[in-house]
């Protein structure tokens, strides 16, 4: 009897699912795929998020509006944990098993670099919101695209700001042998080195790891009066804790990878966090463009703060490109977005034959002693 | 040389090596008594941690502001469910392979360890998580700017982890359960004639190892203020190789091994170069086991006829 019962219950849940699953099909010509690929996991993934959050976001919204071209908008979470490996992994999926249209991400370089080779081969568009090392766009992929900027840039707003704001003398510059930290720390270093700076120390830590007591007592013996570190908030965290602890307190100073409060909470509080300097673009959620997206994140109970809005833009310009040229190929719509300008969450962005944004502008951030981040006000 | 950047490289290294060491306890008691490397114990570390966090709130929460008593509380608490870890690990992922290959309950500690890298990160996100800092102020030797310092936290880890090495030393060297587990170690199936109930032994071994960990989670966490849940991957790596440095299946070996490590990273680190301070660590330790094949203070394996 019982097993009657339950038999049934398989027949009836089997053909409720091959309804939906017949549905699915029928839906997805009428939807235009996009891939989210991001660290979801692992100790980037609070980077993850913001990209989810601001596609998701995106989504919702331009299909609120009628979708592209009566299609319907899907979003697709891909998770490369900021590994290169898996992001290898999740852009052969994305391409083969999800056949996305288009692709928003990734967010680590070492990551992205990897994954667009393979979104490059496929003829699908990827535009990363934050992949800022300079081979992104470098390699002669034509679909490749930023919504960010370039740490060459990056680099010298932070070497102009290190040497004529804080007239530093003798700087430290510490990364975190990664594609990003690594690539950050040394184009900070070429452009200091222009200025006819030369770092004192320069050293490279290892990821993953906590205790960086030792690195902090020789930056302290190097007699630096400033500390510049290319790397992310897991490992900027705490060596600007233990730096402190040690009676360290020379101006630390970093890049995009610490836009998120969990840098504050990798440092153990904003009492250690206050002061840091950061370079990142200029605050997308000042402007006029981002305010109904922004308060509407709000209303979710959602942060729009680093990357957040750079991801939706991002998904705005796909949408765009889609919605003009009526076609998914990668090729196609990259000819597009480079002669065309869109208007995104962000302001009006244009983009130059490389897949860079013809303007980028990045300023200095500081971290308050309430564990948040604003820009300083320019001289 | 400046003698106050040495001193302080030294006391980085100590801390640093003291933590290896503790939890290079759990790998080493686990290998000593049934020969196989317990790979989540790692995992079981950076649960601690967590464990730890969320006992600290539910006393924050309970009103008990005394920061002594309520990390006593603490740590009590976190050694109870750690230990209660470590013995569901050995009675899920061993007990049942218990007597096939070698290569069994080695592939299932692994599950094991991945499957608490997950539960963690989905259960509590996979955002960095940090406590407030309970204990402040430092020590300071020497005047102006060249001052060697070493923090409260840091005297405690030092002091910890010595009374936990004394405290083990007396439990397997001077009771009558320390006896049982020498027993099991040198020969399980007399053990087990003479009447020694060799899986409680066996449990046993893993709930120590365990709340040794604890005792580093609780500490680490205390110092460094933040972790998430993939802290256990390189802290376990490390210590298993201070465990092996110092002789696997030896006690104050694992000690040794963990306080060597934390000294030769944090000189090489200070004094030579921070690239290449494990690759530095790695090739000592190769050249050790070149040597002295079976670690510092590791006995050699007697092949029993």
């Amino acid at each position: 009897m019982m097993r009657k019962s339950l038999q049934r219950m398989f027949a009836v849940s089997a053909l409720a699912g091959a309804v939906a699953l017949s549905a699915g099909t029928a839906l997805a010509a009428d939807v235009i795929k996009i891939g989210v690929a991001g660290p979801h996991t692992g100790a980037n993934a609070a980077f993850g998020e913001q990209l989810w959050v601001g596609a998701v976001q995106a989504a919702a919204d331009i299909n609120a509006a009628g979708g592209v071209n009566g299609k319907k908008i899907e979003v697709i979470k891909a998770d490369d944990a900021c590994e290169p490996k898996q992001a290898v992994a999740v852009a052969n999926r994305l391409v083969d098993q999800d056949k996305v249209d288009a692709i928003v991400g990734h967010f680590c370089s070492s990551s992205t670099i990897p994954a667009t080779e393979i979104y490059a081969e496929a003829d699908k568009l990827a535009i990363t919101p934050a992949s800022t090392n300079p081979k992104v766009t470098e390699r002669g992929l034509p679909t490749v695209f930023r919504t960010c900027g370039r740490d060459d840039q990056q680099g010298v707003v932070a070497a102009d700001f290190i040497l004529k704001t804080l007239k530093a003398k003798k700087v430290a510059v510490i990364h975190d042998k990664d594609t990003y930290g690594q690539g950050l720390a040394d184009a900070m270093k070429a452009a200091a080195g222009k200025q006819g700076v030369k770092e004192v120390l320069y050293e490279g830590l290892t990821r993953g790891e906590k205790d960086f007591n030792a690195l902090a007592t020789k930056i302290k013996a190097s007699g630096a009066d400033a500390v510049y570190f290319g790397g992310l908030h897991s490992e900027a965290g705490p060596l600007v804790r233990q730096l402190r602890e040690q009676g360290m307190n020379a101006p630390f100073i970093s890049g995009d990878g610490i836009v998120d409060e969990a840098f504050v909470t990798a440092a153990g509080g904003p009492q250690y966090a206050k002061g840091v300097y950061m370079t990142f673009g200029a605050d997308p959620r000042k402007l006029p463009s981002s305010k109904a997206v922004v308060d509407e994140l709000q209303k979710k109970g959602l942060k729009s703060e680093g990357y957040v809005l750079y991801s939706y833009a991002a998904t705005q310009a796909i949408a765009e490109a889609i919605k003009a040229t009526k076609s998914t190929k990668g090729s196609e719509l990259a000819k597009w977005l480079k002669s065309h300008t869109v208007k995104t969450v962000m302001g009006d962005k244009a983009w130059d034959a490389k897949g860079d944004l013809k303007v980028s502008d990045y300023v200095m951030y500081q971290w308050d002693d309430k564990g948040k981040y604003a820009e300083l006000p320019t001289k | 040389m400046d003698w106050h950047i040495l001193g302080q490289q030294i006391i980085n290294g100590l801390t640093l090596g003291s933590i290896y060491g503790l939890i290079a306890i759990g790998y080493t008691m686990v290998y000593g008594i049934i020969g196989m490397i317990n790979f989540a114990h790692g995992d079981v570390y950076m649960v601690s941690a967590y464990l730890m966090a969320i006992t600290l709130a539910v006393i924050h929460f309970f009103g008990i502001d005394s920061v002594f008593f309520a990390l006593l509380l603490t740590l009590a608490v976190t050694m109870a469910l750690t230990g209660l870890y470590g013995w569901s690990i050995e009675r899920v992922a061993y007990r049942p392979l218990r007597g096939s290959t070698r290569l069994a309950p080695l592939i299932s500690a692994i599950g094991i360890s991945l499957l608490l890298q997950n539960y963690v990160q989905i259960s509590q996100g996979a955002r960095v998580q940090g406590i407030p800092t309970l204990i402040e102020g430092t020590i300071r030797f020497g005047s102006g700017e060249d001052f060697v310092q070493i923090k409260y936290v840091q005297v405690l880890i030092l002091v910890a982890s010595l009374a936990c090495m004394a405290g083990l030393s007396w439990l397997i060297g001077g009771t009558n359960l320390g006896r049982q587990c020498r027993a099991v170690q040198q020969d399980r199936k007399m053990a087990a004639i003479l009447g020694v109930n060799t899986d409680r032994i066996i449990s046993l071994v893993f709930v120590i190892g365990a709340v040794m960990a604890a005792v580093a989670g609780v500490l680490v966490t205390l110092n460094y203020g933040s972790f998430d849940f993939y802290v256990g991957f390189v802290t376990g790596i490390k210590a298993f190789t201070a465990a092996v440095l110092g002789g696997i299946g030896s006690l104050p070996g694992a000690m040794l091994g963990g306080l060597i490590l934390g000294l030769l990273e944090s000189l090489f680190s200070g004094f030579v170069n921070t690239d290449y301070k494990d690759v530095f660590s790695f090739a000592v330790l190769v050249g050790v086991l070149i040597f002295k094949p079976s670690g510092l203070l590791g006995r050699p394996e007697v092949e029993k006829v």
